[in-house]
């Protein structure tokens, strides 16, 4: 018998002691069995041998729209528009406990009535630019995410915020930092635990979101969580931040860097969520912050990973496949293997620029120090200075979209565009919790 | 009351923890931990869950409105799925056989694929704001006296964190994480239960079928009932967290009673066309030179309502120890309220004349109730408009919620009944199908039936029928096997009376025998067994452990003065046997039977009947030689 899912149906199981009668709703499964979900909430599989099914009624139909709480709600003059631009990162989602699906919720009114608070920081408009799981992004979405934040800027919004996938959030952040030239601030966020449970981290991370997009903040930043506890979130620097945990709120962390500023999370009155910062910033109204978008980039970009014992023919794979520009994510100060050199000096050569970071991710590249390192610079690498691996693979792809000349790209690399090289290395306080 | 009469209908909740390595979704021991143990702790907030409808389960909600913040007590034998901070792992298979195990002793049907749902909880004893749990078998039931009662679900989910109670702030509730996630099974009944005792009988049953399997938890809290309880008339009411066996028939009981005056309050308050005024009254003005520290605490703060007609109706007692204002209180409380009325005043420092102006304020007459609560508008609000509606209910219907046990067997309110659609699935656990090779095991190695059992025990035993079935139902029937198995010389029979009449006499004379553990038991036969006191000392020397469970046996004898040396012993029983020397010669054996009772009223319970007889025996038979041999001389 064809089941449909929504079906309501009775199974008569036959067993040792007699007859077990089911009934419940058809679920979609990825299972031979038929799962369905009884009247109790629970949902139980049944293998399809010696039973009796009878569908009591077809797909119950589902409810129309919700209540008709629909209200139209006033622009408050007092309070700035924010435009929420949504790639699938989900900040909000329903439940729909009749089939057990949880569907990501992106409408103004749905993100608002799931997190009221919104409302009382500002005018919320909300637009979906993309609909994807952030492993799934690609540069190519960069470039479209940029101009729909430039336009949306160009057209009064005072604040941007970015919902995102944590996994890419990182290369995103990056991306936005070279690419668009902002007077308000862009904010990205997203939740560790996802928005369909009551102890998610969406809400509140939105909502400190929104209180920096609101500040006087001119940068791209990273609004997450800082703690295990639903305390204050981190502002991280767009350029300098990476997810170092692949579960836990605190997952981003600034690298090579103190975060921007913290936001101190209150409950009990909007009015009372704080911000607080570390370090200096550019401001909203400052005279050289005009409005600008250069989002160019060269996508045929890469970042490898040095391993030892790596064999030097990966190098010449990626050459011979047409690649632009190469990212080496080498060991402690910035080696690769003796073996590499040569490779490294041919693609140099012609005409590829290497960039050189290092996967201790903490501390500056500096190739002066050993022979290889000394042989690296010889064969004509480009030091990575202080920047994170992905900010250096998204930073070669947007500079080799500015220019193709090869001392212009060195020149680029080693210059702090948007933040992404201290230059002056501190000791680190690192925020991982214990 | 005949429950009977009354339409009493009642199902059971039990929650027995098991006795895993690990937890359900985790690695982590299932240890609970002395508090000061813990590493670091940390706060979170939650939110409840939208439902298709748009709407938000009506039990979840509730908890929302008091808005408190959770800490979170973390230990080294937790971690970060405890804390969800990590997706959980599979479901523990420990677990799984476990409760398929107790489902085939309940005669249930296990289902083919085990899905893990969440249910929503926001109370903060669940760090992700859902417990997981997931339904395992059904259609099952055991037979009792009284009938046959259903077994209708059993589910395998995580026990919560459990509170500690709250240190001063009053916002914050604080969870310690050792409990969490700790396997348990949940095993509802139909409510085909009838009485009171039967209720109790259910318990102790399923409690036993669950201590059979020698897989679950044993000790104080790894046991939770709830009472699910309708009367005609009345209302189905959730009672929870009953961790005391000895308690359900009088909380089955104080319900029916709790109902049954409410009912009668309703009449009344119908013909004195009683009614309430939604007038929130600001009235600390009254209290401004007040004597009153209840008020003082609250920074002199008090606001009020009227109930018109409802004089005297707060002050009725509708269950032991608790009066109508009592549930009026109990909504207040969630809000951080104290409540006090009319019906009781003048007292905690209130005067007189301050009541009098109370009333004045609200043209009360001596037929209305004037209810105030000590607190700061932002608590009191909320605190008096749920005790208007409670009190507006009371004049309409009992309500349908759930309540919490009190260690009296009353209880108290906690939270409307949950609705049913609190549930969708926990997607980051994949479902496990129940193949027929597992099922086929685990029947293959079931514990004993009883019936199984009760042969077995005449068989060896030589136990009477009524005995046999006495011990195989008792959960002391293991300790009996070890005891027969132990001590040879003990007779079946004594084991059996002392686990059971004796014990149950003992609980009757308010003994807490729940202090005796299987040890005691074991030590008391091993001396009985060497005749190191008399059996009919038996009750007396398990009242003494159950006071003094630490001390030894051997000390206890002592103690009690039941040690009896041999040689005195002897000694008497000659002395007295000599005294009458002249008697023996004439009766020969059958002085012994005569001369028993003179050498019991001596001994009785200090030492064995049977060992004293011996001795007599001999005694006697000692005089009647020496007699023989002086009349041949």
């Amino acid at each position: 018998m064809e089941l449909k899912e929504g079906d309501r149906i009775r199974i008569k199981k036959k067993t040792d002691s007699g007859v077990v009668v089911y009934e419940g709703i058809v679920m979609p499964t990825a299972s031979r069995n038929i799962v369905i979900k009884l009247d109790s909430g629970y949902n139980i599989g049944i293998r399809p041998e010696n039973v009796e099914i009878e569908v009591i009624s077809g797909v119950e139909a589902l409810k129309g729209e919700r209540g008709s709480e629909k209200r139209i709600r006033k622009v408050k003059e007092d309070l700035p528009i924010l435009s929420i631009l949504s790639t699938g990162g989900t900040i909000a989602s329903k439940v729909d406990y009749r089939t057990g699906a949880v569907s990501p919720q992106f409408s103004t009114e749905d993100i608002l009535e799931t997190i009221p608070e919104l409302g009382q920081i500002a005018n919320i408009k909300g637009k979906v630019i993309y609909s994807i799981l952030s492993e799934n992004m690609r540069a190519e979405y960069w470039r479209k995410l940029a101009a729909e934040v430039y336009r949306e800027i160009k057209n009064g919004a005072e604040g941007i915020i970015v919902t995102h996938g944590t996994d890419t959030m990182g290369y995103t952040a990056a991306a936005l930092s070279f690419m668009v030239q902002t007077p308000v601030p862009i904010v990205l966020v997203g939740s560790q635990r996802s928005a369909d449970r009551p102890s998610s981290d969406a809400a509140m991370n939105a909502i400190c979101a929104a209180r920096v997009a609101c500040s006087d903040l001119a940068e791209v930043v990273v609004v997450m969580h800082g703690s295990t506890s639903d305390d204050f979130c981190f502002i991280h620097r767009g350029t300098k931040v990476r997810k170092m945990h692949t579960s836990a709120r605190y997952a981003f962390q600034s690298v090579n860097d103190i975060p921007i500023g913290r936001v101190y999370y209150d409950t009990s009155n909007i009015e009372k969520i704080r911000l607080e910062f570390f370090s200096a910033y550019k401001k909203r109204g400052d005279k050289e912050l005009e409005l600008g978008l250069r989002d160019k980039l060269e996508e045929k970009c890469c970042l490898i990973k040095f391993y030892p014992g790596a064999d030097p023919a990966i190098l010449d794979f990626f050459i011979t496949q047409g690649y632009k520009g190469i990212v080496l994510e080498g060991t402690g100060l910035g080696h690769v293997s003796a073996e590499w050199i040569p490779g490294v000096a041919r693609a140099v050569k012609q005409g590829i620029p290497l960039v050189m970071t290092s996967q201790c991710l903490y501390g500056t590249i500096c190739d002066r120090v050993y022979d290889t390192g000394r042989d690296l610079l010889h064969a004509g690498i480009i030091e990575g200075d202080d920047m994170l691996p992905e900010t250096a693979l998204v930073k070669l792809m947007w500079v080799l979209g500015q220019t193709t000349d090869m001392e212009e790209v060195r020149h680029l690399m080693h210059e702090n565009i948007a933040g992404e090289i201290r230059g002056r290395s501190v000791k680190e306080k690192v925020h991982l919790e214990i | 009351m005949d429950d009977h009469k009354i339409g009493l209908k009642a199902g059971l909740e039990i929650h027995q923890q098991l006795d895993t390595r690990t937890k359900l979704f985790c690695k982590c021991p299932t240890m609970l931990r002395d508090k000061k143990e813990s590493t670091f702790s940390f706060k979170r907030y939650l939110r409840a869950s939208k439902s298709e409808m748009g709407e938000v389960d009506e039990a979840a909600l509730e908890e929302e409105k008091y808005s408190r913040t959770f800490i979170y007590k973390a230990y080294d034998s937790t971690c970060l799925v405890e804390n969800d901070e990590q997706p959980p792992g599979e479901l523990n298979p420990e677990a799984v056989d476990i409760a398929l195990e107790v489902a085939l002793l309940l005669n249930m049907n296990p289902v083919d694929e085990v899905h893990t749902m969440r249910k929503i909880v926001i109370d903060g004893s669940n760090t992700c704001g859902f417990q997981r749990t997931a339904l395992v078998a059904t259609d099952g039931g055991i037979e009792t006296e009284e009938g046959f009662v259903g077994v209708d679900s059993l589910c395998l989910e995580e026990d919560a964190a459990s509170k500690i109670e709250t240190e001063g702030s009053s916002d914050a509730v604080v969870y310690s994480l050792d409990r969490l996630g700790i396997p348990l099974v949940e095993i509802g009944t139909a409510p085909d239960i009838r009485t009171a005792d039967q209720a109790k009988k259910v318990a102790e049953q399923l409690g036993m079928i669950l201590r059979s399997t020698g897989k679950v938890k044993r000790g104080l809290g790894t046991i939770r009932q709830d009472i699910n309880i309708s009367i005609e008339d009345g209302a189905r009411v959730e009672i929870k967290g009953v961790q005391n066996l000895r308690l359900i028939g009088k909380i089955v009981e104080n319900e029916v009673t709790r109902q049954t005056n409410l009912i009668k309050l309703r009449e009344e308050l119908k013909r004195r066309r009683a009614r309430v005024e939604r007038q929130i009254e600001d009235l600390s003005d009254i209290f401004a030179n007040t004597t009153s520290k209840v008020i003082k605490r609250a920074g002199g703060k008090v606001f009020g309502i009227c109930l018109r007609g409802f004089a005297g109706i707060l002050g009725t007692e509708i269950q032991p120890g608790r009066r109508f204002g009592s549930e009026l209180a109990d909504f207040a409380n969630k809000y951080g309220a104290g409540l006090m009325h009319t019906d009781e005043l003048p007292a905690y420092g209130i005067s007189e004349e301050e009541v009098v102006r109370l009333k004045r304020t609200f043209d009360a007459t001596e037929d209305d109730c004037v209810v105030i609560v000590a607190a700061e508008r932002e608590r009191a609000e909320p605190a008096l408009k749920a005790v208007l509606r409670r009190a507006e209910d009371a004049m309409r219907e009992i309500p349908k919620e759930t309540r919490r046990a009190l260690p009296t067997g009353s209880s108290a309110y906690m939270r409307p009944l949950p609705g049913a659609a609190r549930m969708y699935p926990e997607t980051d656990v994949p479902p496990v199908e129940i193949d027929k090779q597992r099922l086929q095991y685990i029947k293959s190695k079931l514990p004993e039936t009883f019936e199984h059992r009760k042969a077995r025990y005449k068989e060896k035993f030589g136990l009477n029928d009524e005995l046999a079935d006495k011990i195989s139902r008792n959960p002391h029937f293991s300790l009996f096997e070890r005891i027969m198995e132990s001590y040879e010389n003990i007779p079946a029979t004594l084991v059996v009376r002392t686990l059971t009449d004796t014990l149950a006499e003992l609980m009757q004379e308010e003994i807490e025998v729940e202090k005796l553990e299987d040890h005691h038991f074991m030590d008391m036969f091993k001396q009985l067994s060497a005749n190191a006191f008399g059996k009919e000392a038996v009750p007396e020397i398990l009242k003494f452990m159950a006071k003094q469970p630490e001390m030894s046996i051997k000390k206890a004898i002592e103690e009690i003065g039941l040690r009896a040396d041999m040689k005195e012993v002897k000694q008497l029983i000659e002395d007295i046997v000599n005294s009458k020397k002249d008697f023996v010669r004439e009766k020969g054996a059958k002085a012994v039977g005569p001369l028993m009772g003179v050498v019991m009223k001596e001994l009785r319970g200090k030492v064995d009947g049977k060992m004293i007889n011996k001795i007599l025996e001999e005694k006697v038979k000692e005089v009647m030689v020496r007699a023989t041999s002086h009349d041949s001389e």
